[in-house]
């Protein structure tokens, strides 16, 4: 039971219904504290679902959920945050028209006080540029808009903002997708980072494996609703799981043939 | 230099706005002569002044991402509140809190019924634009009366062209502060930039929405109160919705979207001078009426096409 302890959620038995459709059938996994996981599988495997499971968007249909030692019974987005899992969509959450320093701090900007909330804009400009520099954002400028930055700035900003605010599960749906590889690598030296200090989980959720390999501790692989492969990455290769997506892909083209 | 110019220019809307300003006062003093005289400037700002305080409000509803329609209505209304009240025998300064209080609690009623009742601001304060009408013609009888007061209180109060402008700059000033130095204009333009992602931050999109409405319609009543001591009568058709659309122009040609998110008070303030300038420069030059509304409707068409095909310019990095 000690590894349980040290386990900051755990799904059992977790399912979920919409209506005829079962796309969850039974989930069993855990994330450890400051550990990465690569939630990975195809397209339909259920991974959306889970994560909304998990971020308090859907309520799970069976089975219970394990919080910092507690069973919790999510049930909405920001109730989830207030125990610190935070899930971060590329682009969803910033505000396009507002610089970097304004969206890192939104809804907790510094004041210099007065019943107008008069902003500390020096503070936070200071603030922001030392903490996008020490989780290894780079951008030109803290002052500059959002709408001018890059898709993998964006996304590492977004990050930034969850971590900073105190996320003590962070929940990342594809956050490389849709980049380029120098973008995705900056994103991915974002969560190297925080995996070596160690004081966030961090959950990925990705269908292409190769590309966050690297920086997880341990990788799930969702097939049909069900967790069919648990693994340290120290103990398998990106080789050893492209031979089970091979796999599984052939078994179903030869299901359509037949 | 004169690139860095034009590229603040281009970047900022109200200094573009302020040149095309500057460019119509030399061309209206080079054929009418008198343009730039104390007496001329008295006139124009009677023209901007009480628009300004209007688009002043009105651009705090739009940055939100909303649409205040009732504002022409809650300038005429507020006047005869602050009327009736005096007649009842409260003092003047009370009356005129009483006639504010009442603006307030129109954008109060705009403010909830968008947020709580889920209606689109449009639909919303058109509603309430025609009810405000009703209202202040039933009250009043549809005649106009006088507001009573001393001539030096009624110049502070608008009757003097100067302190009318001095009214609206001051207003501009401290609206500009709270959208670009406050937490309240922050989230305002958060907002209207990203509804989703600022309820999501756990803005209260609901209390800033409504708390501009209300500011916008205190506004719109102040305004109305302006144009009341300046014109020395309280008329139930006074205002309405020309004065309204005319400090949405204001807005709209001062650089705010109405798609939320983008825009200043300054911008407007200068936009409200700008229709101003044009107004009294075509009044002296003898173009009519119906001419300086087509010119205002090209105005608007052109100033937007730029400022759309300039966001885009601007997206790209290119300015």
């Amino acid at each position: 039971m000690a590894d349980q302890d040290n386990d900051l959620v755990r799904l059992e038995h977790v399912a979920k219904k919409f209506g005829p459709v079962q796309p969850l059938k039974d989930i069993n996994m855990h994330v450890g504290r400051g550990e990465v996981l690569g939630l990975l599988g195809n397209n339909g495997a259920g991974k959306s679902t889970l994560m909304k499971i998990l971020c308090g968007y859907h309520p799970a249909s069976e089975g219970k959920m394990i919080y910092d030692g507690k069973e919790v019974n999510l049930r909405s987005v920001t109730q989830a945050r207030q125990f610190g899992i935070d899930c971060v969509y590329q682009d969803l959450a910033l505000v396009s028209e507002l610089n970097v320093y304004h969206n890192m701090f939104l809804q907790r900007e510094p004041v210099h006080g007065g019943f107008l909330g008069i902003l500390n804009n020096k503070r936070m400009k200071a603030d922001a540029a030392h903490y996008l520099a020490d989780m290894g954002v780079n951008i030109p400028s803290v002052d500059v808009e959002i709408a001018k930055l890059s898709g993998g700035q964006r996304q590492a900003i977004a990050v930034a903002r969850s971590v900073y605010s105190d996320a003590r599960l962070l929940l990342l749906d594809e956050p490389t997708a849709a980049m380029g590889a120098k973008e995705g690598a900056m994103i991915l030296d974002v969560i190297n980072r925080l995996r070596d200090k160690g004081e966030v989980s961090i959950v990925i959720i990705a269908h292409n494996y190769a590309q966050i390999f690297d920086v997880c501790d341990r990788v799930n692989l969702l097939q049909e609703g069900h967790i069919t492969f648990d693994k340290r990455t120290a103990d398998t290769s990106v080789q050893e799981l492209t031979d089970i997506v091979v796999h599984e892909y052939r078994a179903a083209s030869q299901q359509v043939a037949s | 230099m004169l690139s860095r110019i034009g590229g603040i220019a281009l970047r900022r809307r109200e200094a573009s706005i302020l040149v095309a300003g500057c460019l119509l006062v030399i061309y209206f003093q080079l054929t009418t002569s008198v343009f730039v005289s104390y007496d001329n400037i008295g006139t124009l700002t009677q023209y901007a002044g009480a628009t300004a305080v209007l688009a002043a409000g009105e651009v705090m509803v739009l940055i939100c991402g909303e649409l205040d329609l009732s504002i022409g209505m809650v300038y005429a209304l507020s006047p005869f509140l602050m009327y009736f009240a005096q007649e009842a025998g409260v003092p003047l300064a009370l009356a005129i809190i009483l006639g504010l209080i009442g603006a307030a609690i129109v954008g109060l009623i705009n403010g909830l019924i968008t947020t709580l009742l889920k209606l689109p601001s449009f639909v919303t304060t058109l509603g309430t634009l025609f009810l405000i009408n009703g209202f202040t013609l039933v009250i009043s009888g549809g005649f106009p009366v006088q507001p009573e007061s001393s001539v030096a209180f009624a110049n502070v109060m608008g009757g003097n062209a100067y302190f009318l402008i001095g009214w609206a700059i001051v207003i501009a000033v401290v609206l500009q502060f709270i959208l670009s130095k406050t937490r309240w204009g922050l989230h305002t333009i958060a907002i209207g930039g990203n509804l989703n992602g600022s309820t999501e931050a756990g803005i209260k999109v609901k209390t800033i929405k409504i708390r501009n409405f209300v500011l916008c319609s205190t506004l719109a009543g102040f305004a109305g109160m302006l144009d009341a001591f300046r014109i020395g009568s309280i008329d139930p058709l006074a205002g309405g919705n020309e004065i309204m659309f005319m400090a949405i122009a204001s807005a709209v040609i001062g650089g705010t979207l109405l798609t939320g998110g983008v825009g200043t008070i300054v911008g407007a303030l200068f936009g409200a001078i700008v229709l101003g300038i044009l107004k009294d420069g075509f009044t002296l030059t003898g173009v009519s009426a119906y001419t300086f509304d087509m010119i205002l409707g090209g105005a608007i068409l052109l100033t937007m096409t730029i400022n759309v095909h300039l966001n885009q310019l601007r997206e790209r990095g290119r300015v």
